[in-house]
């Protein structure tokens, strides 16, 4: 998988897209049997909460979803037109302020049509995480064009 | 200072977030940019903004109908994608379903041309006890 030209697009896969861009999205690599990560940095114009200067609860629910995305291609080991179906996020702490953050996502299930995700959103450790989703996505043919969307 | 109850909030501050007040209803827009787009060949925008607006209406309506010191802070939030966003103006509105002492139960809906057809649904938990944790 690693020299798969889905892996040559990964970085461009993450941050490509004008919303991704803006929001400094920055693609990490493939960690623990091929999770793909991002890194959201930290910028004073991403905080949800001016008294504490935590990070918006929206960002991470974007980096979440966004990850998952990638996770769902790395899984078919090709692009094809993903729409996220659903995402639930559970946040168990509130980001550290002034640290970036990072997320990887593991697609733990794919059948034809529909693809399962989890991923984490943490500082520095997969297992103390400041937030944890379950998504599932739909996976279109790649000739629908008319259904598909990215994440 | 209701109008304005997103205005301090950084991140509602990128997205364009617009506060709109009617009765005790908060109605939140977020106009369309292109700086919101995840989709370029659609093109649609990406589904975190969509869900980011869904989760500041909820702030905003907690906020304004449970005032408190701090801002609500989420427990959970799950979002439905319904529909594709498409590159113009997405609304958002919120409901409370049950605010206790500690937590609150809302939902919340994004539309774009008609309210009919929402985009995405929102269903989430927050914090309000300011002495608390998440």
């Amino acid at each position: 998988m690693s020299d798969s030209p889905l892996t040559a697009i990964l970085p461009q896969l993450a941050s490509g897209a004008a919303h991704t861009h803006a929001l400094d999205f920055a693609f990490e690599g493939l960690f623990d049997e091929g999770r793909p990560r991002i890194r959201v940095p930290y910028r004073p114009d991403l905080i949800g909460d001016p008294d504490t200067g935590v990070l918006a609860g929206g960002l991470v629910t974007t980096l979440l979803d966004h990850v998952g995305g990638l996770a769902v291609w790395v899984a078919l080991d090709a692009f094809r037109p993903i729409a996220t179906l659903d995402l639930r996020v559970d946040y168990m702490r509130a980001a550290a302020p002034g640290r970036d953050l990072l997320a990887q996502a593991h697609c733990y299930r794919l059948t034809p049509t529909i693809a399962f995700v989890r991923a984490w959103a943490f500082e520095d450790d997969p297992s103390d995480p400041v937030a944890a989703a379950q998504a599932a996505y739909v996976v279109n043919e790649q000739r629908d064009r008319s259904k598909g969307a990215a994440a | 200072m209701s109008d304005h109850l997103l205005d301090g909030v950084p991140y509602a501050r990128f997205l364009g977030l617009q506060t709109r007040l009617s009765g005790d209803e908060i109605t939140v827009v977020m106009p369309f940019s292109d700086h919101l787009i995840g989709n370029p060949m659609l093109p649609a925008l990406h589904g975190g903004s969509t869900a980011a607006l869904l989760e500041m209406t909820a702030v905003a309506q907690v906020a304004l109908s449970y005032p408190r010191l701090r801002l609500p802070r989420p427990i959970n939030v799950t979002v439905a994608y319904l529909r594709t966003g498409r590159p113009v103006d997405v609304h958002a509105r919120a409901s409370i379903n049950r605010a206790g002492r500690r937590v609150a139960h809302v939902q919340a809906e994004a539309w774009q041309e008609a309210r009919g057809q929402p985009i995405a649904s929102l269903t989430a938990h927050f914090l309000l006890d300011d002495n608390e944790q998440l």
